[in-house]
C-alpha cells in the first residue's frame, strides 16, 4: 500500500488542526480581554474547520479510488540513528470521516455550550480548553505515523483531564479527574511501549512502512504489538479492564461529556484499531481478544447501566456498552471494520443528542441528575423530549432510526464468524441489544413520562433557550437519517483503507434482523410496563445481580484491591526507605517552614548519618553486584 | 639523568578552561581592588565576558579531535558539545544568580558562617548586599565542569570533580532566607560529597592496580588484556561509578538531592540541576564508553537496575512532595534515570540522545527554578505547594509559563520533554535495552501526575488569603525565563538541528 502526496486544494489540510489551535491560544493567552467575544471565536474556529473539512472531503472524493489519500510531510521531526519521524499529516477516507464527525458534531456542541455555560465565569477558559481538545483530536486522526497519533492522544488526554476537573470546587470532580488520568495513563503506557516495539522491530513508525513491513514480523511480535495497542485503545475508549474512569468523567460540564466522553475522544480507541487494521487482521488470536473485550464490555455496560439512577451515568455506561459494539466490529475484521465505523459515526450523533438532551433537562431542573426525581417532563420540555426520543429510538435500534442500520449489521457480522464462536458472540451481541432497549427505555420513561417526582427546589421545570435546542434538533435529525445514509455509502468509501469481505451468517439474515427487532421491542415494552408508573424515590434493597450492578460489578473494588492498595503501599515503603526511620518529610517540611533550631539540629545529624548509611548500603550492593557478575562469569 | 620532557600542549583546545580559571582569579582580585558599591556590575560583566570568550573558543575548536597535555585532556566531539552546553546553561544560570531586583541585595548573603539568628546575621540578611564572591565561585565551578567532561585520565577527573564541587558547597550556604536550612544543605552536600569522592578515589586506585595506568586508553587496553585479577577491575568500576552516580543524583545515591536543592539559594539549585547534571553525565559517558567499553555487557545490567530504581524513586516520591523545590528535586532524580537509559544504550545514538537530553532538560529546569524565585511572600520564596494554588488567576502569564515547563517535564508532545525522552528511549531500543524503555515509559506516565496536579492547582483553584505574589522579574531573570521557555518549545517542535549537531559530535577520541 502507498499513500499519495497531497496536491492542489488538499495541500492545505494542516489548516484543519491549525485553526482551532490558534483559537485556543488566543482564548487562553488573551485572558479576560477575550471574555466578551471569546466563546464566539471558539465556535467559529470549529465551524471553520468543519467547512474546510467538507471542502477537503469533497476534493478527496474527486480522486480515483486507488489514489484516494493525501499525505503531507511538514518537516522532519526527530531523526536519531535509524529512527526517523515525520511531522506529517494524512488525509484519507478514514481520517476524512473522523474529521467531519469531530468538527461537525463539535460545532453543534460548541454552539450549545454558548448557552449552557452562559452563567459560568470561566466560560472563555472553557472554550479555550474545548478548542484545544478539538485541535488535539484532529491531530490524532490526521497524523501519518504513530508518533503523531500519540501527540494527539496525549493532547486529548490532557484536555479531557482539564475539562473533567473544570468544576474544581466539587471534590468528586477532582477525584474523577484523577481517576481518568491514571487509568488513561495505563493505556497510554501500552501505546507508547507499542510504538517503541514497532520501532525496535520495524525501525519506523510511519503507517505506510509499518503496514508494509508487517510480513517480516513473527506471529508473537504481532500479537504483543497488537495487545499493546489494544491496551492503549481500551484505556482511551473505556473498555474492559480500563472502563471505570469513563462514568466518573461525567463530573465535567455536560457539553464535555457529550463531545469528549461520548462522541469523539472515547472513540479514539476504535480509530486506532481501525487504522491499524493490517496489524489486527494479521493475527487471529489478536482478533479473538479484541472481540472478547468488546463483547464483555458491551454486556457489562448494559448491566451496570440498568442499575444506575444518575442520568449522565446511565448514558455513560451506555457509551461504554456501545463502544463495546464497535470493538466487537473492529475485532471481527474484514468488512466489519466499516460497520464499526458506521456505528461509531451514528453513535456520535445520537449519543451527543442524548447527552445534550440530558444537559437541557439538568438546565431546566437546577442541575438535578437523579432520574428518580424526574418524571412527566415531556409536558414542560417539548423540544428536549422530542429530540431525546429520536436518540432513544436510534440507540435501541428501531427501524428506520440510525441505530437499526448500524447495530444490526454488527450483530449479523458476529454471527458470521466461521466457527462455533459465531454463536457465542452473535448471541452476546443480541442479548446486549435487548438489555440496551431495557435500560434506555427505563431512562426515557422515568425522565419524561409517568408521575412528577420533583424535589422542592425543582417545582418549575422549563425548556432551554433556542441556542441549546437548535443543536438538539440538528442532532436529532442526524439520529434519524444518519444510519441509513452511512450504511449505504461508508463501506465503499472505506474499502481502500479497511478492506472488505463478509462471511455468511449461521442463520438467515432476515431471522437475525427480526430477532434483534423483536428482542429490542420486547426489552423496551418490559421497561415501559415496569416504570410507567414511576419508581421508588430511594434505593431499594435488591438481589445479588442488581446490587452487583450498582457496585459497577465490583470492578472498582477489584481495581482498588489489585492496583490502588499496592500502589499506596509501594509509595509508603519508598517514602519510608528514603527517610530511613525518620519521619523525614514531615520534619523536613516543618523545619523548612521555620521550625525551631533545636529540632533542625536533631534533624540534621540524623539525616546525614542515615544518608551516609543508605549510600554505603547502595555502594555495597553495587560493588557486590559487579563482583557477583564477575564470579558468574568465571564459573 | 634524562632531561625533563615537556608534554605537547594545544592551548587553543584548552582555552575555554584557561579563560574561565583566569577570569575567576581576576574576579578574586577584583574583590580586593574595586570598591564595594561597584563590585556587583563589574563582577557580573566579567563573568559574562569570560563565559562568552570561553564559548567562542569552544566554537573555534570545532572539529578538533585530539588528546593533549600529556594525555590528561581529550578534546573531541562530546567534549566540545558538552562544554558548549555547560557554558550556555551556565550563562543562563548566571542571569538568575546576578538578579538583584527581586530581592534587595540579591539572593545571597555576604558571610555564610555567622551564627544563624544572631543580630549580625539578621542584619546581613535584611540589609546588607550579597557577596559578589559568588561570581568567581560560579566561574570556578563552571571551569571545573569543563575540565570534568574533557578529563582523559582518572586523576584529572578527580581533580576536576573537586574543583567544581567545592565552590558549589560554598554557594549552597549563602541563601539570604532560611539561613539554617541553607547552612545545613551546604554541610550535608559537603559531607556526603566528600564521602562519594572517597569512593571515587578508591576506585581510581583499584583501576590503577588493575591496568597499571590511569589514562582512559590505558584502562581500555588493560580491560582488553587483563594482567591482574578482575576483582580489581569490577570493584574499581563499581566504586568509580558510585562517585559519579552521586553527582548525577542516581538512586540509591540520590538522598542528598532534595535537601540540598531545597536549602540552597534557588539560582544555585538551578545551576546544579542544569550544569552539574551535564558535567556528571559527561564524565560518566566518557568513562563508560571509552575506558570500560570492553566490559559493557557486565556493567550494563547493574547500572540498568540503578536506572530503573532511580526512575521509580523519582517518580513515586515526586507524588508525595509538598514543596515545589523538593518536587523539582525528585523530578531531577527521575530525569537522571531517563538519562541513564540513554547512556546504557551504549551506542552512538545513546551518546547523542543523552547529550540532547542534557541540553533540553537543562533549559527547562533553569526556567522552572527561575519561576520559583519569583513566587514570594514576606518570608522570601513561598515554595510550599499549597501556596501556589490559584496563581493562574493572579498572574496568568507566569502561571502559563510554568504550566508549559511542567508539561515539558511531563513529556507532553511538542515540548522538548517529549522529544528528548523519545530520543533516549529510541536509542535504548536500538541498543537492545527494551526493558529499560518499558520502565521508562511507565514511570514517565506516573510522574506526569504530580506535574499535572500542580497545573490544575495553578489554574483551577481559588487563590487563598495567603497566596503569595509573583514578583516582577528584572531584566536578567526575564531573559533567563524567555531563553528557557523558547528553547523548550523550539527543541520540542524542531529538534532536528540540535539532534544533528549531537550526532556529528557523538564520537569519543581515545
Amino acid at each position: 500500500m502507498e499513500y499519495a502526496h497531497a496536491t492542489g486544494t488538499l495541500s492545505g489540510i494542516w489548516l484543519l488542526v491549525a485553526i482551532p489551535l490558534a483559537s485556543a491560544a488566543v482564548l487562553l493567552l488573551l485572558g479576560k480581554r477575550a471574555d466578551k467575544w471569546g466563546h464566539w471565536l471558539g465556535v467559529l474556529a470549529v465551524a471553520a474547520s468543519f467547512v474546510l473539512g467538507l471542502v477537503f472531503f469533497i476534493s478527496l472524493a474527486g480522486l480515483d479510488a486507488d489514489k484516494r489519500s493525501a499525505e503531507l510531510s511538514m518537516w522532519d521531526f526527530i531523526s536519531v540513528g535509524g529512527l526517523h519521524v515525520d511531522f506529517g499529516i494524512l488525509f484519507d477516507p478514514l481520517s476524512g470521516v473522523f474529521v467531519l464527525l469531530i468538527t461537525g458534531v463539535g460545532s453543534l456542541i460548541h454552539l450549545y455550550a454558548v448557552g449552557y455555560m452562559e452563567h459560568d465565569p470561566g466560560r472563555r477558559k472553557f472554550f479555550g480548553y474545548f478548542n484545544l481538545f478539538v485541535a488535539a483530536m484532529l491531530l490524532l486522526v490526521l497524523g501519518n505515523n504513530y508518533v503523531m497519533l500519540y501527540f494527539g492522544w496525549e493532547g486529548v488526554g490532557l484536555a479531557s483531564y482539564l475539562l473533567i476537573s473544570f468544576w474544581y470546587n466539587r471534590p468528586s470532580a477532582a477525584t474523577a479527574g484523577k481517576k481518568a488520568f491514571l487509568m488513561n495513563r495505563v493505556g497510554d503506557a501500552g501505546l507508547a511501549v507499542g510504538i517503541f516495539l514497532m520501532f525496535a522491530t520495524l525501525g519506523t513508525t510511519q503507517y505506510q512502512e509499518v503496514f508494509n513491513g508487517l510480513g517480516s514480523l513473527s506471529a508473537t511480535t504481532v500479537l504483543v504489538l497488537g495487545i499493546l495497542l489494544l491496551l492503549g485503545a481500551a484505556g482511551k475508549s473505556g473498555q474492559f479492564p480500563l472502563q471505570a474512569w469513563l462514568p466518573d468523567a461525567m463530573e465535567g460540564p455536560t457539553p464535555v461529556s457529550a463531545l469528549i466522553h461520548a462522541a469523539t475522544m472515547v472513540t479514539a480507541g476504535v480509530y486506532l484499531i481501525a487504522r491499524s487494521n493490517y496489524i489486527f487482521s494479521a493475527n487471529s488470536t489478536l482478533q479473538i481478544i479484541v472481540v472478547s473485550v468488546g463483547a464483555l464490555t458491551l454486556l457489562m455496560g448494559c448491566i451496570i447501566g440498568a442499575a444506575k439512577d444518575d442520568i449522565k451515568r446511565v448514558l455513560a455506561w451506555s457509551t461504554v456498552s456501545q463502544i463495546g459494539y464497535m470493538f466487537l466490529g473492529v475485532g471481527l475484521g474484514g468488512g466489519a471494520y466499516a460497520l464499526a465505523i458506521i456505528h461509531l459515526l451514528a453513535h456520535g450523533f445520537f449519543k451527543a443528542n442524548m447527552f445534550l438532551g440530558a444537559g437541557s433537562v439538568m438546565h431546566g431542573m437546577h442541575d438535578q441528575v437523579d432520574i428518580r426525581r424526574f418524571g412527566g417532563l415531556s409536558k414542560y420540555m417539548r423540544w428536549t423530549w422530542l429530540t431525546f426520543m429520536m436518540g432513544w429510538l436510534a440507540i435501541i435500534g428501531i427501524f428506520p432510526f440510525s441505530g437499526f442500520f448500524s447495530k444490526d449489521p454488527i450483530i449479523e457480522a458476529a454471527y458470521s464468524r466461521d466457527d462455533w464462536t459465531a454463536w457465542l458472540f452473535g448471541t452476546l451481541a443480541l442479548i446486549g441489544a435487548a438489555l440496551t432497549a431495557f435500560y434506555m427505555t427505563r431512562l426515557f420513561v422515568l425522565t419524561f413520562h409517568g408521575p412528577e417526582r420533583y424535589t422542592e427546589e425543582n417545582k418549575h421545570p422549563h425548556e432551554s433557550p433556542f441556542i441549546m435546542t437548535i443543536p438538539l434538533m440538528l442532532l436529532a435529525l442526524g439520529s434519524i437519517v444518519a444510519g441509513y445514509l452511512l450504511s449505504t455509502s461508508i463501506p465503499d468509501w472505506l474499502e481502500p483503507v479497511t478492506g472488505s469481505g463478509e462471511g455468511e451468517p449461521v442463520m438467515a439474515k432476515w431471522l437475525i434482523t427480526t430477532l434483534t427487532l423483536a428482542l429490542s421491542i420486547g426489552g423496551a415494552l418490559f421497561a415501559w410496563s415496569l416504570f410507567r408508573r414511576g419508581t421508588a424515590l430511594q434505593e431499594q434493597p435488591a438481589g445479588v445481580v442488581v446490587t452487583a450492578a450498582r457496585r459497577n460489578l465490583y470492578t472498582d473494588a477489584f481495581n482498588e484491591a489489585v492496583f490502588e492498595r499496592p500502589g499506596i503501599y509501594l509509595t509508603r515503603a519508598l517514602v519510608y526507605l528514603d527517610n530511613k526511620g525518620i519521619d523525614g518529610i514531615v520534619n523536613g517540611i516543618a523545619a523548612g517552614i521555620g521550625g525551631s533550631s533545636g529540632r533542625l539540629r536533631r534533624l540534621q545529624t540524623g539525616f546525614v548519618r542515615s544518608y551516609a548509611l543508605s549510600m554505603l548500603t547502595g555502594a555495597v550492593l553495587v560493588v557486590g553486584a559487579f563482583l557477583a557478575i564477575q564470579l558468574g562469569w568465571l564459573a | 639523568m634524562e632531561p625533563l620532557k615537556l608534554p605537547a600542549i594545544d592551548y587553543v583546545a584548552l582555552a575555554p578552561m584557561l579563560i574561565l580559571f583566569g577570569v575567576a582569579c581576576v574576579g578574586i582580585v577584583v574583590e580586593g581592588l574595586v570598591p564595594r558599591s561597584s563590585r556587583h556590575p563589574v563582577q557580573l560583566g566579567l563573568a559574562f565576558l569570560g563565559i562568552i570568550a570561553a564559548f567562542v573558543m569552544v566554537i573555534v575548536s570545532h572539529g578538533k579531535r585530539l588528546v593533549t597535555i600529556g594525555g590528561a585532556v581529550a578534546v573531541d566531539g562530546p567534549t566540545l558539545f558538552l562544554q558548549g552546553a555547560i557554558l550556555v546553561l551556565g550563562a543562563v544560570s548566571l542571569m538568575l544568580i546576578g538578579e538583584r531586583s527581586i530581592e534587595k541585595g540579591g539572593a545571597f548573603v555576604s558571610q555564610a558562617a555567622i551564627t544563624v539568628g544572631s543580630q549580625k546575621d539578621l542584619r546581613q540578611a535584611s540589609q546588607q548586599p550579597g557577596a559578589t564572591e559568588v561570581y568567581p565561585l560560579t566561574i570556578f565551578a563552571l571551569g571545573g565542569m569543563l575540565l570534568f567532561v574533557s578529563a582523559n585520565d582518572l586523576l584529572t577527573m578527580f581533580v576536576a570533580l573537586e574543583v567544581f564541587s567545592l565552590p558549589l558547597y560554598l554557594l549552597c550556604a549563602l541563601a539570604r532566607r532560611r539561613r539554617l536550612l541553607s547552612q545545613e544543605a551546604a554541610l550535608k552536600y559537603f559531607l556526603l560529597g566528600s564521602y562519594a569522592s572517597a569512593f571515587f578515589l578508591f576506585g581510581v586506585a583499584l583501576i590503577y592496580g588493575f591496568s597499571g595506568g590511569i589514562r582512559l586508553s590505558d584502562v581500555h587496553a588493560g580491560v582488553a588484556n587483563p594482567k591482574q585479577s578482575e576483582v580489581l577491575l569490577y570493584a574499581g568500576i563499581a566504586l568509580l561509578a558510585i562517585g559519579l552516580l552521586f553527582k548525577a543524583a542516581l538512586a540509591p545515591f540520590h538522598v542528598w538531592t532534595p535537601d540540598v536543592y531545597q536549602g540552597a539559594p534557588t539560582p544555585i539549585t538551578a545551576l546544579m540541576a542544569a550544569c552539574t547534571k551535564v558535567a556528571a553525565f559527561g564524565a560518566l559517558l566518557r568513562i563508560l564508553y571509552v575506558a570500560f567499553e570492553g566490559v559493557r555487557w557486565d556493567f550494563q545490567p547493574v547500572l540498568g537496575v540503578v536506572a530503573v530504581l532511580t526512575m521509580l524513586v523519582g517518580a513515586v516520591l515526586a507524588v508525595t512532595q509538598t514543596d515545589m523545590k523538593r518536587l523539582l528535586a525528585y523530578s531531577s532524580i527521575a530525569n537522571a534515570g531517563y538519562l541513564m537509559v540513554g547512556v546504557l544504550a551504549l551506542n552512538k545514538e545513546g551518546l547523542s540522545s543523552t547529550m540532547f537530553y542534557l541540553v533540553a532538560y537543562g533549559f527547562s529546569v533553569l526556567a522552572a527554578f527561575g519561576i520559583v524565585t519569583l513566587v514570594r511572600d514576606a518570608d522570601g520564596e513561598a515554595t510550599h505547594l499549597s501556596r501556589w494554588a490559584g496563581l493562574g488567576r493572579k498572574s496568568p502569564l507566569f502561571a502559563a509559563t510554568f504550566t508549559f515547563i511542567l508539561l515539558a517535564f511531563a513529556g507532553i508532545p511538542l515540548t522538548s520533554g517529549f522529544t528528548s525522552k523519545f530520543a533516549v528511549f529510541g536509542a535504548a531500543v536500538e541498543g537492545g535495552q527494551t526493558w529499560l524503555v518499558i520502565f521508562g515509559v511507565i514511570t514517565s506516565m506516573l510522574i506526569a501526575f504530580p506535574y499535572l496536579r500542580v497545573v490544575v492547582m495553578l489554574w483551577l483553584s481559588e487563590p487563598g488569603e495567603s497566596t503569595p505574589t509573583v514578583s516582577i522579574p528584572g531584566f536578567l531573570t526575564s531573559a533567563a525565563l524567555a531563553i528557557g521557555v523558547i528553547a523548550t518549545l523550539a527543541l520540542g517542535v524542531v529538534p532536528g538541528p540540535l539532534i544533528d549537531l549531537t550526532q556529528d559530535a557523538a564520537q569519543f577520541v581515545r
